[in-house]
């Protein structure tokens, strides 16, 4: 069974006229993992997760869902899994009770199944208090737990998400981390598209970051931030003046690129020893230093060394 | 629990989905408005503007214009479906419908037989609101129930017109433009208002080729003659092949959003 992945992707295109929006985007989830689809507003990770789910169709390539075509047998793979979209995807005017129950028979439950499965969703969702009030009165929260819920409806072994956590404030979002977490470890397989790096971070075992249509990187966020090296100093100059000197000699001394930003020079090490012989630099050159940090790489470096200036 | 997936089938899929059509007019009363504030307005400021002007009188100007009043009132709620279709695509919850493994007709004819139901109001106030008025009808009861069953089926033949008009337009916005555009067409080119013989020969040769003339005269004659027509006939043939050739067209545009 799990020699089979869940998701199969072979160079999948999609063109709205001019505009390459996907270009030949090929990837593998595997059964029961986490994985990120991570870019930029307009990247092309709603398009490609459209394309997979059956919304929209491709111009070229093939998407396998449990191993099924997904062009051939659509009604089968969309019994499949879950979808949920970036926009909630629930009915405004009806309450949350209805909502379930009306996505339940068009699931194919029974009328009892349907009513069972509506009531156990709206506990497990912490939804019973406001289950017959219409969504109207819902907050941002309590509308994407509704959303989830209805793509939970069938218990499927394939969830979509499409950035599950945009627009909700902090408190909910580590909600809904958690929830998200619940699922996998329930062996749910997870595919979630954001834009929040941190959020690839904590909840992805793999990525794929992609912009402008491209898979730019593929793998682990270890490996994503062991290939930017060591951890990146930031030197906070006390005289904005130093700042062109300072940035100068930084840049004979280290090899990759000077970030510069208001008074702020960061460079990344290849190990924390290097640090010493550059604070001795900047001190014969009478640099003065106001604050200084060291930081792990973080999936933001990886990001802005594989975005930077293309947006 | 263990949840079983059954492959819904067309009927059931489609009951849902009217299903939830009606709840939101449950929850939207006011969406009702059009079909029961509308032909009472019109009934009222046509027959005192014109029926004096047309017919010499109110009472004898209601045989024309209840079943005129009565097929716009059917081409207005029926332009609506269009507007809440797109309405409907653009909110979102499509997307969600069209990932769902149900048949793919079910969220249209779900929706035209939900509105079928706002066609029925706007049948029952036309005609009560003529009655009102005067309108006495000398046929009987059960032709007046057919002549209404008419107009209905015929505003549910144009509602899935106007669902691909909706499923084809840009915005809601322009959905509702281009269908009050047509509705006002329709009716004002016919013999819905003013008799045939009363119009300039231009507008005379128009309101010939308008279908919307060609129900009017049939629901005339039942409620004149008390007998199905040879032109009801033609209504009812006529609908049937426009819903064969839209319905899949509706269906087609429906998968190509």
């Amino acid at each position: 069974m799990s020699a089979i992945n869940a998701i199969e992707v072979n160079h999948l295109t999609k063109k709205f006229g001019e505009k390459v929006a996907v270009n030949d985007v090929s990837f593998k989830v595997r059964q029961g993992e986490v994985f990120g689809l991570l870019g930029p507003n307009g990247a092309g990770k709603t398009t490609t997760l459209r394309m997979i789910t059956t919304l929209l169709k491709a111009d070229s390539g093939q998407v396998k869902i449990f191993g099924h075509d997904t062009a051939k047998e659509g009604r089968l793979a969309r019994s499949m899994f879950g979808l949920t979209g970036q926009y909630a995807s629930v009915d405004e005017d009806i309450s949350a009770r209805q909502n379930l129950m009306i996505f339940s028979r068009l699931n194919g439950l029974s009328r009892q199944e349907a009513k069972d499965r509506t009531a156990e969703l709206l506990t497990e969702f912490s939804l019973e208090n406001s289950a017959d009030k219409p969504l109207k009165a819902f907050s941002g929260g309590m509308r994407r737990r509704l959303d989830l819920a209805v793509s939970l409806i069938t218990r499927p072994a394939l969830i979509f998400l499409d950035e599950p956590t945009t627009g909700l404030d902090p408190r909910t979002r580590s909600q809904m981390w958690d929830t998200i977490r619940k699922l996998v470890d329930q062996g749910s397989t997870i595919i979630l598209t954001t834009q929040y790096l941190d959020e690839a971070d904590q909840l992805a075992d793999n990525l794929a970051i992609i912009d402008h249509g491209h898979v730019v990187k593929m793998g682990t966020p270890a490996e994503l931030k062991e290939q930017l090296g060591g951890p990146r100093v930031t030197f906070t100059l006390s005289q904005t003046r130093q700042v062109a000197a300072a940035e100068q000699l930084l840049a004979t001394q280290v090899a990759g690129d000077v970030r510069e930003e208001g008074p702020d020079l960061s460079v990344s090490l290849g190990q924390v020893a290097q640090l010493a012989p550059l604070l001795a630099t900047l001190n014969d050159a009478k640099i003065g230093i106001s604050h200084l940090a060291v930081q792990e790489p973080s999936l933001d470096d990886v990001f802005m060394n594989l975005t930077v200036g293309k947006n | 629990m263990d949840i079983r997936i059954h492959r819904g089938n067309v009927i059931q899929n489609t009951a849902t989905m009217a299903y939830r059509n009606l709840l939101k007019t449950i929850h939207n009363p006011d969406q009702l408005m059009d079909v029961v504030i509308q032909p009472v307005l019109f009934m009222l400021m046509f027959g005192y503007l014109f029926g004096g002007a047309i017919a010499g009188g109110v009472k004898a100007y209601l045989p024309t214009i209840v079943p005129g009043i009565l097929i716009q009132t059917m081409l207005s709620a029926a332009s609506g479906s269009g507007a809440q279709i797109r309405e409907d695509l653009d909110s979102g919850v499509f997307d969600r419908f069209k990932s769902l493994p149900m048949v793919r007709i079910a969220p249209l004819a779900g929706q035209l037989f939900a509105d079928s139901l706002r066609l029925l109001i706007a049948a029952i106030t036309s005609l009560t609101t003529g009655y009102l008025m005067g309108w006495r009808p000398g046929v009987g009861l059960g032709w007046v129930v057919a002549i209404g069953l008419l107009a209905i089926f015929m505003g549910w033949v144009l509602s899935w017109v106007f669902a691909l008009l909706g499923l084809l337009a840009k915005s809601a916005a322009a959905v509702q433009s281009v269908s009050l555009m047509t509705m006002l067409v329709l009716s004002f080119m016919s013999n819905a208002f003013v008799p045939m013989h009363a119009l300039t020969k231009p507008l005379r040769f128009i309101a010939r080729l308008n279908p919307v003339t060609y129900v009017i005269t049939a629901i005339r004659q039942i409620l004149a003659t008390g007998s199905w027509t040879h032109e009801a006939w033609v209504v009812l043939v006529f609908g049937v092949v426009i819903v064969a050739i839209f319905a899949p067209l509706t269906v087609w545009a429906y998968d190509r959003n």
